[in-house]
């Protein structure tokens, strides 16, 4: 086409390049008429808009927000930065049970308690109780002041009282339990030099008496022996639940657990045979489990003592024969690995304890796996000076009494006497925190300080010391009962004094350091705990068997046929004394998955001839009666109950310990026998048991018993399978695909995460998990889990966050789906600790309408709590069933004030950690893999300008871990912990890790919803023919 | 006009005129409200009030008043839902599908039919926000709204987003299609009503004048609707069933839901049809427009969808075992002999076994038996939506967790609030609105009434 160069003006202006027209060329509208008028002033319209606007802003001013008011400090303390955590080494000694601890304070306020890892008896770990117990410092019902005569008083006047009293009263006992302090007993002894006639008379509510009784009959010394399960590869234990309650059970579970670590490297574990009546925490953990009456134990040892002897060439004793399955073995077992045999009894019986104590002897035990020459100071409760106490205060010989933080009414075998007799001592005095059971009962109560407000000495054991020091000012006017003693005794000076002083002079002269007093003190107070070489020889034995042997000959039958009740103490509530705390009675039992209730535990067969079931919570009531005394209790079917005995926790039916704890339960105190000298936890004559057929409901976290043979779930074998093939009991499922098998990470929609810089991940051995729930405790008061209370717990609507699955086996062949659902007489057990499994193809994720659980870019499935609407969609899509929805507001709530008290009132809401939120109701929440510590370890490191290290974060459930069976950490670092056990070899950044472990494995591994949670193979220690 | 065999039954009986037409129907409208309605109705707005309490309680205190846990987190509430998007099916495939299909029988029953539609879509909206944890963010958080949360959108991954669209586009469709129809009768009622009445319906039949070009647009914009809804009667059901079948858990991760839920929808929707219609009739005394001959075609449907669904659950079964997976094979098993197994043989009975009744022609053309194997069929639907929903989520991967669910009273009034609901929507509507298309029996009057055929 012919170019056109014809040009088209728009105007003459254009033409003219008229200097306005230039202006104005580019742009595509003539200038707009002014907004306004000549005058300047506002137009109707914009009239109408500045009103509309001002409309509208006022009225959003007006919906204002809450003030809260942030006061900066005036003057800063020194140790305390707003969200920066401070830690102090302290010590936990309640009733004899000891630990080493390190507690977390947030702005001032502990929030949070953890072993302390220099401690060489707990080694950074701690117990469900341990956990809990911090919420008793921020209990509502604790004593705000001196009491008198029932009214709040001041402590000028009650000292004045309680020093005349004292002065005049007589004889003066003072009662306690275990007391572990060197200070405390040095106070103790000013007052009783001020006062003349005093004695100190010791009991604890889960009496050792037996122990300490025997070693004196058979060492010449009344002790506890110290422990070695880690050096024992035969353990065989007669009732004593050392995993769960029996004297030091965070120490004895760590060291157990050393020996059931099993590797490529080191495949071998030790064998653990337990006798007992009812199925305790050690017992579920044991590779033979004989269930056995309670009146057969005695005859059990007395004949594994002479199949022992035999083989030893030692003298047998006579012993009614009695037929015990597994005891033949047990001793072969023991005898074959002498010198690293440990067997020990729950017995509270002197006699039997001489005679495990001869079997130690003959097994070269002594001094290797049990050491009396090194002993423990846990447990000095002196049941036959107790027993004389209660009965000189009934007959009105005791002119006073001062019942040092403890509470005899509630948890001594004759509380009820205690009772009675209290007013007839001139003068009573108690220095418990709260108006409980005894101190209720009192003329006067001088409320002790919480341990965590307290100053304190203990020696755990010999040669080991600890500190206790305060980690909040008092929070109430209660002074430190060791300084009320010494008030009392008329010497003012401050306890803390008084404990430096003693120091100074006991403890820093017998050790070297080099420097001052004060930096002694003060390295001391910051490790918390301080051990002293000491050396000693092997005790030998001074006793006779074969007295003590006549006595358990004659004492116990192998053929009683009446009911026989075994009293116990659950991994939880242990002996009641932190009761009051709701994290503990909500806490699962780790064997029967019951929260909020005591029970009696009955055998299958019994439940069978006397037509009690169990369907979910339902059940039925019972009568029991012992001697005279009976109870009205609710049933729970317990496999592995030893036929004709029944079971009973002690810890409840508390009356006075709070809101919480008050009508929770039975008190099984009150049916202890103490008759016999000792505290006799085993009744075996004149109990009664019968069925009411009263409907109950018992709150259990879990209902169904057993695993139904599901492979992908349980994955587990025998230590000889292992032995052969390091991948023996692991279930390989494949998928059929393009004509081949493959595993199922082979098939995926997904076209998988990369995680660049880390990738998170836990990995649980399910050999070394006892169950001991220690990390649910954990996690609750990290995680501000709210608790919901009996009632919710009925309606399944639990909100922890890590929970621990057992299952029973089931003696059904496989396929008889009914019949699976039956656990076996006498079951083997299997813990699994389950929370969120953090899927690198999370279910949840997927169907989450608005997108409030996401993956994070370090592997974790992050819930997004203020963007969650509650559909609830996720849970049911998570084949784990672990998240957890907020079925009402527990937080400021009346309905969960008495229960959810960490959320509630305003004295427990100090407990919260205020890194992580309150959620609020109708939001699902789960297992966060504690992302808040997981931050700060991040944040510390970029502050630190370094790489993350493996160790510098850790889990709140892996910390509390007695036995390390949950290990947390960085899979993208093959050099970290996790890794190794992984066996992680390449390193990629890929969500998809190639684990070379043969034990790891992944939950319902066929649905490839590829969890960051690993589990590796429960392996038993049994014979391949009995498994 | 099509031409219709002479060998048919007639669709309109008694020799209906258009004028009788018009009578018959309007006369309802214009007729001041009985003591039999008054008393219909406020047993439905007691049986609403009631139901509001739970409503209310729920809102107030929380999720925690039904009878939902940790393991079952959905029970009644998405049973619910189910039951009332299937019921919501049966109008649109009578007025679209059936249109399209050019099954003049419609034409008497798809108006009532439409309504139930929209009314328990109405019932089965309330759901989905009712379930809600926190329904007063959830019930504009779902909406793929621009927000200043940042850049939070919704996940288009999610079922439940998917039903948002499902469900809104349904109704929205559904409403516009039964209002449409409902202009032409406004007018007629409108045309024979005086002073606020005449208003009213004048201002409700968007001043139809009945021209020729009116009707030719009218069946223009029905033709379109008709084409629009009907993808939508297969897609809302297919995408419910998507909730379960794009999961995880044994039991509900199934392909063959789809289809299953559709015949399924379609079952209980003709029921709860023929439910209300014998009754409408009678009442209304529209035997002769209502006839013997709809009742038994819309029998047949049943008879078809019913066994459509006993061949799904047979099928269902057949897989579980033919895939060899544990937790699928438990699952099934658990259906039917766990211990919810009541519910899984009450499903089977109502909905496999009692519909098979129709096969006798004396069933499906009595009127009481109709009417009581609706009812039935209803129930068993139900049901199955319970089985598939709890007896699956009670019992799934990991024993540990295994649990039963038990309703709340929350949960019963909850599901009265809706009967509540529906009943007086319908009864509204029934002494409102013409229960019956005038215009559209006009147009089969002549080619298929018994005066035609005389």
């Amino acid at each position: 086409m012919k170019e056109n160069k014809k040009t088209y003006w728009k105007g003459l202006e254009q033409l003219n390049n008229d200097p306005e027209f230039v202006k104005n060329a580019d742009r595509e509208f003539a200038e707009l008429p002014s907004t306004l008028n000549e005058e300047g002033s506002a137009t109707r319209r914009d009239f109408l808009k500045v009103m509309g606007f001002s409309l509208a802003a006022a009225s959003l001013a007006a919906c204002e927000a809450p003030v809260r008011k942030m006061i900066p400090y005036v003057n800063k303390p020194v140790d305390i930065n707003p969200s920066i955590p401070n830690y102090y080494a302290s010590t936990y000694a309640t009733a004899g049970d000891y630990a080493s601890i390190v507690v977390k304070t947030r702005e001032g306020r502990p929030i949070k308690i953890d072993g302390n890892e220099l401690s060489p008896i707990n080694k950074g770990k701690v117990n469900a109780i341990v956990e809990g117990s911090i919420l008793s410092l921020y209990d509502k019902e604790r004593l705000a002041g001196p009491y008198s005569g029932g009214q709040l008083s001041d402590w000028k006047t009650v000292d004045a009282q309680a020093k005349s009293a004292l002065a005049s009263a007589g004889t003066v006992k003072i009662v306690a339990n275990t007391i572990m302090s060197p200070s405390t007993m040095k106070a103790i002894q000013q007052l009783a030099d001020a006062n003349g006639n005093v004695e100190v008379i010791m009991y604890d509510p889960l009496s050792n008496y037996g122990i300490t009784k025997a070693a004196e009959t058979y060492y010449g010394t009344a002790v506890l022996p110290s422990y070695s399960f880690d050096k024992a590869k035969t353990i065989v234990s007669f009732g004593a639940d050392f995993l769960g309650s029996w004297i030091s059970p965070i120490e004895f579970a760590r060291q157990y657990a050393q020996t059931r670590k099993i590797s490529k490297e080191k495949p071998e574990m030790s064998r653990h045979y337990q006798f007992e009546s009812t199925l305790s925490l050690a017992g579920a953990n044991a590779d033979y489990r004989t269930p056995i009456r309670a009146s057969q134990s005695g005859l059990a040892v007395l004949a594994l003592y002479n199949a022992i002897a035999k083989k030893a060439g030692a003298a047998s004793v006579s012993a009614p024969a009695v037929e015990i399955a597994h005891l033949e073995k047990a001793a072969a077992d023991l005898w074959a690995s002498r010198g690293a045999s440990l067997v020990i009894s729950g017995s509270n019986d002197p006699n039997v304890q001489v005679v495990i104590n001869a079997i130690n002897e003959l097994l070269g035990s002594n001094g290797v796996t049990v050491d009396f020459s090194n002993p423990a100071y846990y447990r000095k409760g002196d049941d036959a000076k107790m027993n004389q106490f209660v009965t000189d205060l009934n007959a009105g010989k005791v002119g006073g009494v001062v019942f040092f933080n403890c509470n005899p009414v509630y948890d001594f075998a004759r509380g009820a006497e205690i009772a009675a007799g209290i007013a007839k001592a001139k003068v009573s005095i108690s220095t418990n925190g709260t108006l409980d059971e005894t101190s209720s009962l009192v003329q006067i109560v001088a409320p002790d300080h919480h341990f965590l407000e307290s100053w304190n000495d203990f020696e755990p054991k010999k040669g080991h010391f600890s500190l206790a020091q305060p980690t909040i000012s008092p929070l109430f006017d209660t002074r430190q009962a060791q300084e009320s003693f010494l008030v009392w005794a008329g010497d003012s000076t401050t306890y803390y004094d008084f404990l430096q002083s003693n120091w100074q002079g006991d403890v820093f002269t017998q050790v070297e350091t080099g420097g001052t007093f004060q930096e002694f003190w003060d390295q001391t107070l910051f490790n918390g705990v301080l051990a002293i070489n000491s050396t000693s020889a092997a005790l030998a034995p001074v006793g006779d068997v074969s007295v003590a042997a006549s006595a358990v000959a004659k004492a116990y039958s192998a053929d009683n046929t009446s009911a026989e009740l075994v009293m116990y103490a659950k991994v939880g509530i242990g002996n009641g004394i932190y009761a009051n705390v709701p994290w503990l009675q909500e806490l699962s039992d780790p064997i029967s998955k019951a929260t909020w209730d005591n029970y009696l535990t009955v055998s299958q067969k019994w439940a069978t001839d006397n037509g009690v079931t169990m369907y979910e919570g339902e059940t039925s009531k019972a009568t029991i009666s012992v001697n005279g005394k009976s109870l009205i209790v609710p049933i729970l079917i317990q496999p592995g109950q030893a036929d004709g005995t029944f079971g009973l926790a002690v810890g409840y039916g508390r009356t006075k310990a709070g809101r919480v704890a008050n009508g929770v339960g039975v008190n099984a105190y009150d049916l202890l026998d103490a008759s016999k000298g000792f505290v006799n936890f085993d009744i075996t004559s004149g109990v009664e048991v019968s069925a009411t057929g009263d409907s109950y409901r018992i709150a259990r976290t879990q209902t169904h018993q057993t695993f139904m043979g599901r492979e992908n779930v349980i994955q587990e074998s025998v230590l000889s399978e292992y032995q052969k093939d390091n991948s023996a009991g692991r279930y390989h499922p494949q998928v059929y695909k393009d004509g081949e098998f493959v595993k199922p990470s082979k098939i995926s929609l997904w076209s998988g995460h990369q995680y660049s810089q880390h990738h998170w991940g836990l990995a649980i051995d399910m050999n070394s998990c006892i169950g001991c729930s220690a990390c649910s405790v954990a996690c609750q008061v990290e995680n501000n889990v709210a608790v919901v209370g009996k009632q919710e717990v009925l309606n399944r609507r639990e909100m922890a966050w890590i929970r621990i699955d057992r299952y029973y086996s089931s003696d059904a062949p496989a396929g008889d789906l009914s019949a699976m659902e039956i656990a076996a007489n006498n079951p083997e057990v299997t813990f699994q600790p389950m929370m969120c499994q953090q899927c690198n193809n999370a279910p949840c994720e997927t169907v989450c309408p608005v997108a409030a659980t996401t993956h994070s870019s370090e592997g974790l499935n992050q819930m997004t709590y203020n963007r969650c609407i509650g559909t609830r969609y996720c849970a049911n899509n998570c084949p784990y069933k672990v998240r957890r929805f907020n079925w009402f507001k527990y937080h400021d709530n009346k309905d969960f004030a008495g229960v959810n008290v960490a959320q509630n009132d305003d004295l427990g809401k100090m407990v919260l950690n205020p890194d992580v939120t309150v959620r609020a109701r109708g939001v699902m929440e789960k297992c966060s893999m504690c992302v808040q510590r997981i931050q700060a370890g991040k944040l510390e490191a970029k502050r630190e300008k370094r790489k993350v290290k493996d160790g510098d974060i850790n889990v709140a459930c892996a910390v509390a871990c007695p036995t390390d069976a949950l290990v947390f950490g960085d899979m993208n670092d093959s050099n970290s912990k996790v890794s190794q056990l992984l066996k992680i070899k390449e390193n990629t950044t890929s969500a998809l890790k190639e684990v070379n472990e043969e034990r790891a494995y992944h939950v319902l591994e066929e649905i490839n919803v590829s969890p960051n949670v690993w589990y590796f193979t429960k392996i038993r220690n049994k014979d391949l023919n009995e498994a | 006009m099509q031409v219709t065999s002479s060998v048919r039954d007639p669709l309109v009986t008694g020799g209906k005129t258009y004028h009788d037409v018009t009578n018959d129907v309007s006369r309802h409208v214009e007729a001041k409200p009985n003591i039999r309605w008054f008393l219909a109705f406020l047993t439905s707005v007691g049986v609403l009030a009631i139901g509001s309490i739970a409503v209310v309680a729920t809102v107030w205190e929380g999720i925690g008043m039904w009878g939902l846990n940790k393991t079952v987190g959905w029970a009644w509430d998405i049973t619910n839902f189910v039951w009332w998007v299937g019921i919501g099916h049966a109008g649109t495939l009578i007025s679209a599908v059936l249109l399209l299909f050019r099954q003049k029988w419609r034409t008497s029953i798809n108006r009532a039919a439409e309504a139930m539609t929209i009314f328990a879509v109405i019932c089965a909206a309330m759901f989905p926000v009712l379930h809600m944890g926190r329904p007063w963010l959830g019930a504009y958080w779902a909406l793929p709204l621009p927000n200043v949360f940042g850049s939070l959108w919704v996940n288009f991954n999610s079922p439940l987003l998917w039903d948002v669209f499902a469900i809104s586009t349904y109704f929205s469709v559904s409403l516009v299609f039964w209002y449409i129809g409902l202009i032409p009768d406004f007018a007629t009622i409108r045309d024979r009503a005086t002073g606020l009445r005449k208003v009213i319906y004048g201002a409700l039949s968007f001043g139809w004048d009945g021209a020729a070009k009116s009707w030719s647009r009218y069946e223009s914009v029905s033709l379109i609707l008709a084409g629009l809804a009907t993808p939508l009667v297969l897609s809302v059901h297919t995408i419910v069933s998507f909730d379960f079948a794009t999961s995880v858990i044994p039991g509900w991760h199934t392909t063959i839901f789809p289809p299953y839920f559709v015949a399924g929808a379609i079952f209980s929707g003709f029921a709860m049809v023929l439910t209300l219609m014998i009754v409408t009739r009678k009442v209304y005394k529209l035997e002769d427009y209502i006839t013997i001959g709809h009742i038994e075609l819309m029998n047949i449907v049943i008879i078809i969808t019913g066994s459509i669904v006993g061949i799904a659950y047979i099928t269902e079964f057949f897989i579980a075992w033919y895939s060899g997976v544990e937790a699928e094979q438990y699952a099934f098993i658990n259906r039917a002999t766990g211990p919810y197994w009541w519910a899984y043989a009450s499903m089977m009975t109502c909905n496999v076994v009692s519909p098979q009744l129709f096969w006798f022609k004396k069933i499906r053309t009595s009127v009481y038996a109709t009417f009581a194997l609706s009812i039935v069929v209803n129930i068993g639907m139900w049901f199955e939506r319970f089985v598939i929903i709890v007896t699956s989520l009670h019992r799934d991967y990991l024993p540990s967790s295994w649990a039963m669910f038990y309703p709340s009273i929350t949960d019963v009034g909850v599901y009265l609030f809706t009967f509540g609901l529906f009943f007086t929507l319908f009864f509204l509507f029934a002494k409102f609105f013409p229960v019956i298309n005038m215009a559209e029996v006009k147009a089969v009057l002549k080619s298929s009434s018994d005066k035609v055929n005389k």
